[in-house]
């Protein structure tokens, strides 16, 4: 999908720029691209060097935990069919918390553990259990309380207030959130209530 | 409810760095050693999205230059109108759930295009941050454990993105126009 849209990028413009006359603009945009793309990337150095070395004051710091600790009523309700004391939980909630704190890179590992963990309770092994498609749902909602990327960006460009869409950015993540908590609450009550009644039973009572 | 956005704009990093560090030193962690081993990440972090940022970088650069941008935009502006969302927009609606990169170029693109504190770069940057790339999270997680049928995973993934991207419109709106 993404190399069909790259290519479609470039040869759309190519095909406009040649109908235009103007194909001149193609070689100059194209290096004027990359040149953005290299300086860009350089100025997120300072944003990522200091905000990656804050963050890594709050781990050393057992933020992390902290801030389990605080999600773990909220992750209880939105993941129902997992046993109370499963690893599961740990592990979303790491997941969580360092998508809150924007550490993708602590995140994504801490996630696909708990997909594992999910996937031992799974009964039907190639396909996506209700609790999966709820953690999935949560992370493609992704809460961060710092889009540091953007204010970065913002920041090179010259603007003169870079962090004014910090406020915006995170009403806008959890409406997203609580949209997608709301869709995955109905499809939930939908299987369980009207598609599978028989085998529904067995497996909620040894839960 | 303007003020209380505002206020977490302004308030959000001042409070995180201070905190964060004080409650450290509490805890009796050594803050600046850690904040120094930590901060070596974010060197390798920035250089590492180079490669993706220029490949869409070009592909966009190219696509606006030639005049394919203004032909798209001039396209569906008038139906975008009609809802009161800057046409400008909506391709960064469609490219969000699917590409990181090619997202965070087509929002540089418009900052870079509009400037940074105009209101299509604000809405821009509020969707940008936002959301997550949807299939590549869903492709990441599944994919690990060996998930071919995804269910309604994706249906919900998408309608979270689709709320998200009237949301951000409708609170800048709020917040900066």
């Amino acid at each position: 999908m993404v190399n069909w849209i790259w290519l479609f990028f470039i040869l759309a413009g190519f095909v406009v720029a040649a109908m235009n006359g103007n194909i001149g603009a193609v070689t100059e945009a194209a290096f004027e691209g990359a040149k953005t793309g290299v300086t860009v990337s350089f100025g997120l150095i300072s944003v990522l060097v200091f905000w990656m070395g804050i963050m890594r004051i709050a781990e050393d710091a057992g933020l992390l935990q902290k801030l389990a600790k605080l999600l773990s009523p909220f992750v209880r309700y939105l993941f129902p069919s997992v046993p109370k004391d499963h690893p599961a939980f740990g592990y979303i909630l790491s997941n969580m918390s360092a998508n809150i704190l924007g550490l993708g890179n602590a995140a994504t590992p801490a996630g696909i553990k708990a997909m594992e963990e999910l996937q031992k309770l799974n009964p039907e092994k190639d396909t996506a259990s209700a609790a999966m498609c709820t953690l999935l749902a949560i992370n493609t909602a992704s809460i961060t309380l710092i889009p540091t990327t953007i204010i970065a960006i913002r920041m090179n460009f010259g603007s003169q207030n870079p962090t004014d869409i910090v406020g915006t950015t995170l009403a806008a993540t959890a409406i997203a959130l609580a949209a997608a908590i709301a869709l995955d609450k109905w499809y939930q009550r939908r299987s369980a209530s009207s598609h599978t009644p028989p085998p529904a039973k067995p497996p909620a009572a040894g839960k | 409810m303007t003020n209380i956005i505002n206020a977490i704009s302004a308030w959000a990093i001042p409070v995180l760095i201070v905190f964060i560090p004080l409650y450290a030193a509490y805890r009796k962690i050594p803050v600046y050693e850690s904040f120094t081993e930590g901060a070596k990440g974010g060197f390798d972090t920035a250089i590492r999205i180079i490669p993706h940022l220029v490949g869409m970088m070009v592909a966009i650069s190219i696509f606006r230059a030639s005049g394919a941008m203004d032909m798209l935009i001039g396209l569906i502006a008038p139906f975008m109108a009609k809802l009161g969302i800057p046409a400008d927009v909506l391709p960064l609606a469609l490219l969000r759930p699917i590409t990181g990169a090619g997202s965070l170029a087509y929002t540089t693109d418009l900052i870079k295009t509009f400037g940074p504190d105009s209101l299509v770069a604000q809405i821009a940057s509020t969707i940008q941050g936002s959301t997550d790339t949807t299939l590549y999270v869903l492709t990441v997680y599944f994919g690990a454990v060996g998930i071919r049928k995804s269910k309604y995973a994706l249906r919900v993934g998408l309608f979270s993105d689709f709320v998200g991207f009237f949301a951000a419109v409708a609170i800048c709106y709020l917040v900066f126009a």
